[in-house]
């Protein structure tokens, strides 16, 4: 060949060692956080009392309230990052997202649904993660296929979709607010503004399974997503079945956005921002973005869920008012700047 | 064209009918080609070009008539082993996301590939050399946005070339590059069919370059074979005359003996 083959630019494409060193300060940084997450919160406790004195408020403090919740903020915020991270490369769209794009309105309401009805006639307790999960997926299909006009997927129209299928699930989901009796109205709110209260250990492993089942498959997937990034043609002239990876990062996202609702309400915007910011200063090779989007999603919902907590101490703000006050303006943002260069998309 | 043996007949496609949503384009079109060989499919807009490059590059199952990859059926080739053989650069090169340059030709290497390898120092060597060819090493940090848009072809040719493909299939390879760049492509593919006998099959606007760098044209009009053959056989005056509906001129250059084509007719305004 005509020049000597060596390394044209080390920093243009990724490498082994550079994920991992990417994914260590991405790491150090979630700990930080998690640490303050459980450091700081409404009461004062010392964690040497916590951890010595098994009888002390701090212990009950910290094992029963404060740790499940910073456990349930790292799994909630992974799930929904990674998430958004995937489907942002599923419809070649960084602003796609599982709240945007309606499917978590769909899990809250299949969720609700579940909750609602099995108190009646009964059901297991995986009824209403299984519901939740049920409901993403079939309002992931029907927004996407809304959503295809001549067997495109359109930009505008996908996002337009999305926000019809936002609006109906929360006005289904008040629906069903209004016709059962108040004991649910609690509950009911809980999931339309997305919170971290109140997990069990039970729930927040549960939860991290399938996320982490739905994330290796996110990730077995990660090299045809930058595929799919030149067109769905391109992709399938490099060897992918496009189809099938449609159908696959479906399932899984769904599974994952179905899970991490059932236990959190409706989040949103943690799919967008966060995906968005590493994609700005990491690149946008999804075998990076993916693990990184987990990481970093973790470590910005704790970090949201802490600014919750002690924000207007000792009341507390849902954690899904914090991200969707940060997000709103983040997504406009997003948008103006897409607007303007019709090819980036 | 005539004597073919059937070890280095690369692609062959037999009496194809294809179209979109039974629409039909084309209507029992055949080629061939060898190894090495660069076939040029020229025509009016609408003639059918693209789609029977898109039957070729399997994005398109024709209705009737077969496609073989070295003397086997397309169909019954694997998808991947079908992308370590063949590769395709479509007109359309819009990207999402703010990919590099470098990060793109590796994508060519992605067939070759199991799922959670890293590009290895030999794959890297081979997308450096597909930089190289194309003169897009100083590019290689570079987004694929900010690129212009020749730059930005050459890197998908770039990309293509990554696949180590037997076969490329390249759509308006040229269109809308300047001269110095329509050259340069068409000098680099001609060099990989002789170096690594790869057969090239591009759709071409450009008759001047389809008679000066291609082994043989296909003229298609209506989504049927005009003329296939040599360039001097396949563009005729006659030929041109009748599927562009417009008087031409074909002669030759006289410094190098090369067929020139030209419209021949002077627009109204200017008679």
């Amino acid at each position: 060949m005509n020049a000597p083959a060596s390394n044209p630019a080390p920093e243009a494409h990724l490498t082994r060692a550079r994920l991992l060193s990417i994914l260590s300060i991405l790491t150090i940084l979630l700990i930080v956080c998690a640490i303050a997450g459980l450091l700081f919160g409404t009461a004062h406790i010392s964690l040497e009392r916590a951890v010595s004195d098994p009888d002390s408020p701090d212990h009950a403090i910290f094992f029963a309230a404060r740790l499940p919740r910073v456990l349930m903020g790292v799994i909630v915020g992974a799930m929904l990052a990674a998430v958004g991270t995937a489907l942002q490369a599923l419809v070649r769209n960084p602003l796609a997202e599982g709240g945007i794009l309606g499917i978590s309105g769909g899990g809250a309401l299949g969720a609700i649904l579940a909750l609602v009805l099995s108190a009646k006639i009964g059901g297991g307790e995986a009824t209403v993660p299984l519901c939740a999960f049920g409901a993403a997926l079939l309002s992931t299909v029907a927004v996407y296929r809304l959503a295809m006009v001549d067997g495109q997927l359109e930009p505008f129209t996908l996002l337009l979709v999305g926000v019809i299928f936002n609006a109906f699930w929360g006005a289904a989901i008040m629906l069903v607010n209004s016709v059962v009796n108040f004991y649910y109205a609690h509950s009911i709110l809980f999931w339309l503004m997305g919170s971290l209260e109140a997990p069990t250990y039970g729930e927040a492993a549960m939860v991290a399974g399938l996320g982490l089942a739905g994330f290796a498959v996110l990730m077995y997937r990660a090299r045809d997503l930058n595929l799919l990034s030149l067109g769905d043609e391109s992709a399938a002239e490099l060897g992918v079945d496009v189809d099938r990876l449609r159908r696959t990062i479906f399932v899984a996202t769904s599974v994952m956005i179905g899970a991490a609702v059932s236990v959190s309400g409706i989040i949103s915007f943690v799919g967008l921002i966060v995906p968005h910011t590493l994609r700005l200063i990491f690149g946008a090779d999804h075998r990076l973005l993916l693990p990184a989007s987990l990481i970093g999603g973790a470590a910005f919902m704790v970090a949201a869920d802490l600014i919750a907590r002690v924000a207007i101490a000792p009341a507390e703000i849902p954690v899904g008012a914090i991200t969707a006050l940060c997000g709103g303006p983040f997504f406009i943002y997003m948008l103006r700047r897409e607007g303007r260069k019709p090819f980036s998309l | 064209m005539t004597t073919t043996s059937r070890e280095t007949v690369a692609m062959r496609a037999s009496a194809i009918h294809a179209g979109y949503r039974g629409v039909p384009v084309l209507h029992g079109v055949s080629i061939e080609v060898q190894a090495g060989e660069m076939l040029a499919i020229v025509g009016p807009n609408g003639a059918g070009k693209s789609t029977l490059l898109k039957v070729l590059s399997g994005s398109i199952t024709p209705a009737a008539g077969s496609v073989e990859l070295f003397g086997r059926p397309l169909n019954s080739i694997e998808r991947r082993e079908f992308a370590r053989t063949v590769a395709s650069v479509g007109q359309e090169n819009a990207v999402a996301f703010r990919f590099t340059v470098l990060e793109i030709v590796l994508m060519g290497r992605a067939p070759h590939l199991g799922a959670f390898r890293f590009e290895s120092p030999h794959d890297l060597e081979i997308a450096t050399a597909a930089l190289d060819r194309f003169d897009l090493r100083h590019l290689a940090a570079r987004h694929i946005q900010e690129l212009s848009g020749g730059e930005r072809k050459r890197a998908f040719l770039a990309r293509a070339l990554a696949q180590e493909p037997k076969i490329a299939l390249l759509d308006e390879p040229t269109a809308f590059l300047d001269l110095k760049h329509v050259a340069e492509i068409f000098a680099r593919f001609r060099e990989l069919c002789a170096e690594h006998g790869m057969a090239v099959v591009a759709t071409l606007h450009d008759l001047n370059a389809a008679a000066l760098y291609a082994d043989s044209v296909l003229l298609l009009a209506d989504g049927a074979a005009v003329a296939y053959g040599t360039p001097a056989e396949v563009l005729t005056a006659e030929n041109l005359r009748r599927v562009y509906e417009t008087d031409v001129y074909v002669g030759r250059n006289p410094s190098t003996g090369a067929l020139i084509v030209l419209p021949a007719a002077l627009p109204n305004s200017r008679a």
